[in-house]
């Protein structure tokens, strides 16, 4: 397979961190000890921490070496759906990382920290901009803190309208940790038929929603990638029943510029500040998931709450239906930064970036049509979800088909999801890939789809570039080590 | 996932629907999932046991079988006081899939009410319903 | 826009592929009613703009803190050698994802393997997961596991936990019918273990507590033992555990806590990074990623997010919690830590925060501060200010030096016992020559 981007480099073999460990060794320089020892009593003083003895030299070569096995934005192309792997500008991480905010320690008196509530203050100002809601929260630490949040609020909202409601509708094609975030609330999830053209219809809503139904949670675009188009009904029937609408933000970025989310219905949204405002996801965060509401949730946001005053900023937590606090501090402050530094560069071209997302997507959706099965044909918007239903006659499935794109130098689609769709693959390009890598990326799945039937040997090999290949997962959950030992 | 034909059904046992099978002996029966479940579901790599001494439900869940992608709950087929648990499928979950009906059963219950078992299918019975469920590649 | 590499011509070619007209029409679907009628108000700005932008809310004299602080309460002033942040901004650990392909993330997974590791052997635990999003909501979540171990109505807690992880336990407690029963202090400024109710599920206690005193946990252990219950303990600053008897070696059953400590900036207070870690029989219940050894199909070894069934994804309402994202950089910034310090290291800068929290502590009694305990402590500590102090402590923000927190910040130690207490910190980061300097200033603003 020539003229991919993948072929074999020096992959340099690195044992585990402890196995470098010398006894006498230390990788840190010490301050200067120019204040007296003083001794805590022995009863309160542990072993020393049993942890591995390395100089600093081993440290980076080390990690150096682990880097190298890794598969980042930054190396490729990486169409990870429903999780936007967009490009992270580098000048992100600079501002974010300035030493005036890097060393702002949180309970510094607000006169003394008022840089840095004005940071957080103007980017609640453009998400309430870029979504048309009313209020907002940078408390949550992720997006699925963001949705415990919606959800508390909504719990918090029933409680105080003096009756609690049991259940939350959830359709088939809601984000994966919805029915979660909902049973941490105490809510039994309630499942809604989808029609064959992959969305729901407002008569599967009026079927479900009753007075003892809390409310929905929607994604939109679904995990189909299709536009809820029933959106503004289906919202209308549910809050004709005294019902709230949780929208999960997860797919924000199909919609900046376009879409109005108080026109849709939508009470609370949280927003995935790595999927739509470019923060770096860093291997499995930190994150960031604001919350933003409409009118009749402000009250019950989680506290404290950045206010301003003329030209000051201040926190406020006097706010008796708060659901309470969520965060150590105030959010993933250094995180938030980084959306601000992607919102005020790209300001209002964040359309731009909804547009060439979707442009995106359809693109490889049209060149993989017919190679790859499509289950839902319908106009999509930002990703995309075909099947391996051609491929698996010859025996090759999704996982195959994923294993072989790492060869040819390209990180897989999301695989196995949504669940609607048996043997998904997932495909969302986002708006930083160019045309040449969505052609790079579409001829390497054309090419994967004639190997299946010319080869699936070769295809059910894969991959054969990488360090490792095809891990045994059963292995790994049947004897579980989650630990290594360190040598003493 | 084996093929129709490939499935090994059992005479001797009976069946629910949610893919139990039961071996009964006097007022006690021995529960475990049936070679269709185990091959949908792939590798086991955990089963939740009750504790011995609890008592399960006919049609009520009881545990859990895991695989690495996918959780799936254990119905039991009678009502009654678990008197055995197979213990060996804590370190050996893989019995699941190797032997179903013989060193992979899970829970043997003492029946409150041996009619119980009457309701459930005969493995003609459960053949014919298996062939109404999703076609097998 | 440089961001976007798309030509006219591109776009052009791209919308004929589709076979639509214009971009537009992409976005047919979106019906005409819940459209917005206005553009995107906010004005681009180009990065040198921007750059000024962000250092001016950087910078200034009102809006950067203080030069020399003492404020600690859940977030400790540190010192971070330099390769640590350089080698974390490799763009291979930076702009991956959660480690779903393992082939291609084994850097990832490997390093998480290590973290588990060195967290769960500083702990004195059996295992610790991948990290959580930060203190608050690792000592909640720990809570959560002990009662669905444990299953009873009521938990106990310290009220010597840190005010804000207090907060954040209820807020994840409020929908249920959980209730918490809040455990004094003593006048030893440690916790009154003894009131401990006979049914609850978990035991919460802080160590070294909010108040700085280090707790007694093999005497909590018991009570929480002896009870029925699991001693579920958090801590805010890991570094303590350089020097301290480590939690699960006096019994702890699950240790929840702050790692920001280990070369993570303060940021205003996040992101940090959760730590859990527990006793190997909970291992099932216990929520977020949790990497494991293997072997591929050549028999080399491998690492895997395993597993993955007690997940949001697969079990989803019925899994144990809805965590996804953690804190996975900042988990690696900490293990890049913990390897650089190391066994001698972190007991040296460990002992060295004892040092200088027993030079200021020294300097300030000298000043007129009068401890509010005798209780041991590690780098944190109460004491109560001379009359007058509010005034001088502004005197000194302006001299740039925030001379430690007054408690009453926190509205839960509004309380005549805790009049005009402060609390202050001192780290390996503050040289003898600061905090002489803190001392003679202090004389000055008298």
């Amino acid at each position: 397979m020539a003229g991919h981007p993948g072929v074999r480099g020096l992959v340099i073999k690195e044992g585990l961190l402890w196995e470098r460990s010398r006894k006498g060794r230390i990788g840190v320089s010490l301050p200067e000890q120019d204040v007296p020892r003083a001794e805590l009593a022995d009863e309160l003083v542990g072993e020393k921490p049993a942890l591995p003895e390395l100089s600093e030299v081993d440290v980076i070569r080390h990690y150096t070496r682990l880097s190298t096995w890794n598969f980042g934005v930054d190396t490729g192309t990486y169409p990870l759906g429903s999780c936007t792997m967009k490009y992270n500008p580098k000048i992100n991480e600079h501002l974010a990382g300035l030493p005036g905010f890097a060393n702002l320690h949180p309970m510094t008196p607000e006169s003394h920290a008022q840089g840095a509530l004005k940071l957080m203050y103007e980017l609640e100002r453009d998400l309430l901009e870029i979504t048309k809601l009313h209020a907002v929260s940078l408390q949550p630490a992720a997006g699925a803190q963001g949705e415990l949040t919606g959800m508390l609020m909504i719990h918090a909202y029933h409680a105080h309208k003096g009756r609690q409601r049991g259940k939350v509708i959830m359709p088939s094609t809601a984000h994966g940790t919805n029915p979660a975030s909902a049973a941490l609330c105490g809510y039994a999830p309630v499942p809604v038929r989808i029609s064959p053209d992959g969305i729901i219809t407002p008569e599967a809503i009026r079927e479900v929603m009753d007075e003892d139904t809390a409310g929905i949670m929607i994604t939109n675009p679904n995990t189909l990638g299709i536009f809820e188009s029933n959106i503004a009904e289906i919202t209308k029937i549910i809050h004709e029943k005294g019902g709230l609408v949780y929208g999960d933000g997860a797919n924000l970025n199909a919609l900046m510029g376009y879409a109005d989310i108080e026109k849709m219905g939508i009470d609370v949204l949280h927003v995935n500040v790595h999927k739509t405002l470019s923060t770096p996801h860093g291997g499995g965060g930190p994150g960031a998931g604001p919350v933003v509401v409409r009118d009749i949730l402000e009250p019950f946001l989680p506290i404290p709450r950045i206010v301003k005053e003329g030209d000051r900023y201040k926190l406020v937590s006097d706010a008796p239906l708060s659901i309470g606090r969520l965060h150590s501090f105030y959010g993933n402050f250094a995180t938030l930064a980084r959306a601000l530094a992607y919102t005020r560069t790209l300001g209002k071209r964040l359309k731009d970036v909804t547009e060439l997302a979707v442009l995106n997507a359809n693109y490889v959706k049209a060149r993989l049509k017919g190679v790859y099965n499509l289950p839902f044909p319908q106009p999509s918007m930002h990703e995309c979800v075909f099947n391996d239903a051609i491929q698996h006659k010859g025996g090759v499935t999704t996982l195959d088909i994923a294993k072989r794109l790492i060869d040819l130098g390209y990180h897989p689609p999301t695989v196995y999801f949504p669940l609607v769709v048996d043997g998904a693959l997932m495909i969302e390009p986002t708006e930083s890939e160019s045309k040449a890598d969505l052609d790079g990326f579409v001829e390497a799945m054309i090419a994967i789809a004639e190997e299946a039937v010319t080869d699936p040997g070769a295809v059910k090999d894969a991959p054969r570039n990488t360090r490792v290949s095809r891990p045994d997962e059963v292995r790994a959950a049947r004897h579980l080590i989650l630990r290594g030992e360190i040598p003493g | 996932m084996k093929s129709l034909e490939e499935l090994d059904i059992r005479g001797d046992l009976v069946y629910t629907q949610t893919h139990e099978w039961t071996r009964r002996t006097g007022d006690t029966a021995q529960v475990g999932v049936d070679d269709y479940a185990q091959s949908a579901l792939g590798d086991i790599v955990y089963v939740e046991l009750p504790s011995v001494g609890a008592t399960v439900n006919a049609g009520a869940a009881f545990g859990s079988l895991e695989s690495t992608k996918a959780v799936s709950d254990l119905y039991s087929s009678v009502t009654g006081k678990v008197v055995a648990v197979n213990e060996t499928l804590s370190d050996s979950p893989e019995l699941v899939n190797t032997s179903p009906y013989e060193d992979g059963w899970v829970i043997e219950v003492e029946m409150a009410n041996p009619k119980e078992l009457d309701a459930l299918m005969k493995s003609d019975d459960y053949l014919s319903f298996v062939k109404t469920l999703a076609p097998i590649e | 826009m440089r961001y976007l590499s798309h030509t006219p011509d591109d776009i052009k070619e791209m919308l004929e592929a589709v076979g639509v007209k214009s971009v537009e029409e992409l976005f047919s679907s979106i019906p005409a009613g819940v459209r917005r009628d206005s553009e995107i108000d906010i004005e681009p700005r180009s990065e040198w703009r921007l750059s000024r932008d962000f250092e001016e809310m950087a910078g200034g004299l009102t809006a950067a803190g203080p030069a020399v602080s003492f404020a600690g309460a859940g977030s400790y002033s540190h010192c971070v050698p330099a390769h640590i942040p350089y080698l974390a901004s490799r763009s291979e650990f930076l702009t991956s994802y959660t480690p779903y392909q393992p082939e291609i993330s084994q850097g990832t997974l490997q390093a998480i393997f290590e973290f588990q590791t060195m967290t769960a052997g500083l702990l004195g635990m059996e295992i610790a997961n991948a990290s959580m999003y930060d203190g608050a909501s690792s000592l909640a979540e720990a809570v959560l596991m002990a009662i669905r171990t444990k299953k009873k109505p009521k938990v106990a807690v310290s009220r010597l936990n840190h005010p804000h992880y207090l907060q954040v336990l209820k807020t994840y407690l409020r929908p249920t019918a959980f209730e918490v029963v809040e455990l004094e202090a003593l006048p030893d400024g440690r916790t009154d273990y003894g009131a401990t109710p006979d049914d609850v599920s978990a035991l919460v206690v802080q160590s070294p507590n909010f108040l700085g005193c280090i707790e007694d946990l093999a005497s909590a252990a018991e009570t929480a033992h002896s009870k029925g219950a699991l001693l579920v303990t958090s801590f805010t600053e890991a570094m303590a555990w350089g020097l301290l008897k480590n939690p699960g070696g006096q019994g702890a059953d699950i240790v929840s806590g702050e790692g920001k400590s280990f070369g993570i900036p303060h940021s205003f207070g996040g992101p940090g990074v959760g730590m859990l870690a527990c006793k190997k029989d909970f291992v099932r219940t216990i929520p977020g990623r949790l990497v494991g050894e293997t072997i591929d199909k050549n028999g080399e070894r491998s690492f895997v997010l395993t597993l993955a069934a007690r997940e949001q994804h697969i079990r989803r309402e019925k899994a144990v919690s809805n965590i996804c994202t953690n804190s996975g950089h900042n988990a690696l910034i900490a293990a890049i830590y913990m390897s650089t310090a190391g066994k001698e290291g972190l007991r040296e800068i460990a002992q060295q925060n004892h040092d200088r929290a027993v030079y200021l502590k020294n300097g300030l009694e000298e000043a007129g501060f009068r401890p509010l305990f005798d209780s041991p402590f590690f780098n944190e500590f109460a004491m109560t200010a001379p009359a007058g102090f509010e005034k001088r402590h502004e005197a000194l923000l302006a001299r740039g030096f925030l001379a430690g927190l007054k408690l009453d910040l926190f509205p839960e130690y509004n309380d005549p016992r805790y009049k005009d207490a402060y609390l202050f910190c001192a780290t390996e980061a503050h040289t003898r020559g600061v905090l002489d300097e803190f001392f003679a200033i202090l004389k000055e603003v008298a």
